[in-house]
């Protein structure tokens, strides 16, 4: 047969059965591991790995994709986080409603911050969303109208309540929520991957003056991929905001989310819309861990581990934990 | 039909004039060559072309309408398709996915985007590395990536920067061909090359510049015979 048909009978994607078959059975065991016993600390871990893993997805958008390196990302964590509590609390606001309000206005936070920022490149456009993730911070630390550095109180609801997003005899819930959340994430992000749109952001991070000359305006898909990604963070900020029921500056706008869906990210693979996920599965228990064993009498000692494995990866796997697993289940499988 | 018209076209960086009031004016379905010493302004005059260097001073028209001033993004968008000197593959994609990012230009559909992509992928010869990741080519099929990339967005007008540099012998003839192959296709080509038999060979006119300015412009016979282009360019045989 001629080779240009060989090449266009070819599927699109990787349609091996075999992986489709391993994805579905994870799902499955996903939604089946809350039956098997977990206690509530287990139930707790797997929804920090959920919530992180989505949080990491945020971040590969931005920097994966579009190759921007955000050093601010908590910011729209804390949006997401005082959208349900705070509108919920002032206004009576069904946190149901308030997510997508949440996404709504980190999305326009995004513009408006990406608008002038991602005029910088490299180096610069880190260092300003550094800058710009401490400065809501400290704003939310000095706004009375939010409650300043006390933060907002979420009165708690007598029993379980789903309106309400409140569950105080059991995380099983919340397991299902994030859970829930975890599994749409990843199947949107793995769509945009595969779409035009995907397809451009990759051109923008691989050489945007060669974007340029493919009729792309690098600047837009440069702010498209900064909304996508302030709108997937959103969400888990507001879903933790529930989770935990107070919610103040230090906790919600910490340098430390920044830092942390980073390091999760690169851990997992840069990138790559399975990175995160591997990211989040090994960094979440060993940050766990080393506090329960470590952070009490060690201070900062999982905060050093946390460097050794970065040092680790960055010399030995700068491609992630991910270029690990055998090439074919990997989304980009080469045929030769 | 005029398709590309530069009337006056210059550029300083600093001190130095890139481009001296260029004019020049292209016909379509031909293949215009630029040539010049190294220095003469042909990249720069690309760049100014394109958008991607702003103008002093000038005017660039394509098909009658004035786009000096548009953005790059804008100017690729009307039909202006280019290559570059120093080549941009996107590295870490593979040879399929740089052509489907061009030719998503005008195709939406996935499954579309990427047979077309692939039909020209077959047009310049690489149909068995579509799936090999840019970096993994070779200068020569790096070239025809880039050339294909460039196609996928169904150009009018195509400006190649040095296609037949840096490769080796054994490659250049199938790029030559490759170019007569787009010219037959439709396509209007300004080519910059420093392989002078080339230049003779496929363009049907050529602009030379030397040290930014215009010193000539003409068809190959004209060119080869202009005594500006001998002294700064071709040189002379010494009869002893």
């Amino acid at each position: 047969m001629d080779k240009l048909l060989i090449a266009k009978s070819e599927p699109l994607w990787n349609t091996d059965k075999r992986i489709i078959s391993l994805i579905s059975g994870l799902i499955v065991l996903l939604f089946a591991l809350p039956h098997f016993g977990l206690n509530s600390f287990y139930l707790h871990l797997m929804i920090m790995i959920f919530m992180h893993a989505v949080m990491a997805q945020s971040w590969n958008v931005i920097a994966g994709f579009s190759g921007q390196i955000s050093l601010g990302h908590g910011a729209f964590f804390g949006i997401g986080a005082y959208a349900t509590s705070f509108l919920y609390v002032q206004y009576g606001i069904s946190p149901w409603i308030s997510i997508f309000l949440g996404m709504i206005v980190s999305g326009v936070a995004a513009v408006l911050i990406g608008i002038p920022m991602l005029r910088l490149s490299g180096h610069y456009f880190a260092i300003a969303t550094l800058l710009i993730g401490i400065s809501f911070q400290v704003i939310f630390q000095r706004w009375e109208w939010v409650g300043a550095a006390s933060g907002v109180w979420v009165p708690m609801t007598s029993g379980d309540s789903l309106l309400a997003l409140q569950f105080h005899s059991s995380k099983m819930p919340y397991y299902y929520i994030f859970l829930v959340f975890f599994i749409i994430t990843f199947f949107l992000v793995w769509l945009l991957s595969r779409s035009k749109l995907g397809y451009r952001l990759r051109a923008v991070r691989d050489d945007p003056q060669a974007a340029l000359s493919l009729c792309i305006n690098v600047s837009n898909y440069k702010i498209i991929a900064y909304v996508i990604s302030a709108m997937i963070m959103a969400p888990m900020g507001s879903l933790f905001a529930q989770y935990i029921l107070i919610i103040d500056p230090d906790r919600v706008f910490n340098i430390e989310i920044s830092i942390i869906v980073l390091l999760i990210t690169v851990l997992g693979g840069i990138g790559n819309v399975w990175g995160p996920i591997v990211g989040a599965a090994i960094l979440i228990p060993i940050s766990e861990y080393s506090r329960i064993y470590l952070g009490g009498t060690g201070g900062a000692v999982d905060l050093i581990l946390y460097g050794l494995i970065l040092m680790l990866i960055c010399i030995f796997r700068p491609e992630g934990l991910i270029s690990f697993f055998p090439k074919n289940i990997l989304e980009r499988k080469k045929q030769r | 039909m005029k398709i590309l018209s530069v009337e006056n076209l210059s550029r300083s960086f600093g001190g130095i004039k890139a481009n001296n009031d260029i004019s020049f004016e292209v016909t379509e379905g031909t293949i215009l060559g630029v040539i010049g010493p190294n220095g003469a302004g042909k990249s720069t005059l690309f760049d100014l072309i394109t958008g991607y260097t702003k103008t002093d001073n000038g005017k660039v028209s394509f098909f009658n309408k004035d786009i000096s001033g548009l953005s790059p993004d804008k100017i690729s968008s009307l039909g202006i398709g280019r290559t570059f000197q120093k080549l941009k593959p996107f590295a870490d994609q593979t040879l399929l996915e740089n052509v489907m990012i061009g030719s998503f230009v005008k195709e939406d559909n996935i499954k579309k985007a990427r047979d077309k992509a692939l039909e020209i992928i077959d047009f310049v010869d690489l149909i068995e590395k579509r799936h090999h990741f840019a970096r993994e080519l070779s200068t020569g099929q790096r070239k025809r990536l880039e050339m294909a990339r460039a196609m996928a967005i169904e150009p009018k007008l195509l400006l190649m920067d040095e296609v037949t540099g840096g490769v080796d012998q054994k490659t250049i003839p199938g790029l030559v061909e490759l170019i007569k192959k787009l010219k037959k296709s439709g396509v209007t080509i300004i080519t910059i090359e420093h392989n002078i038999n080339i230049i003779m060979e496929i363009s049907d006119n050529i602009l030379a510049l030397d040290q930014g300015k215009r010193i000539a412009y003409g068809t190959p016979k004209e060119i080869q015979q202009n005594e500006e282009v001998i002294d700064s360019y071709l040189g002379t045989v010494d009869a002893t």
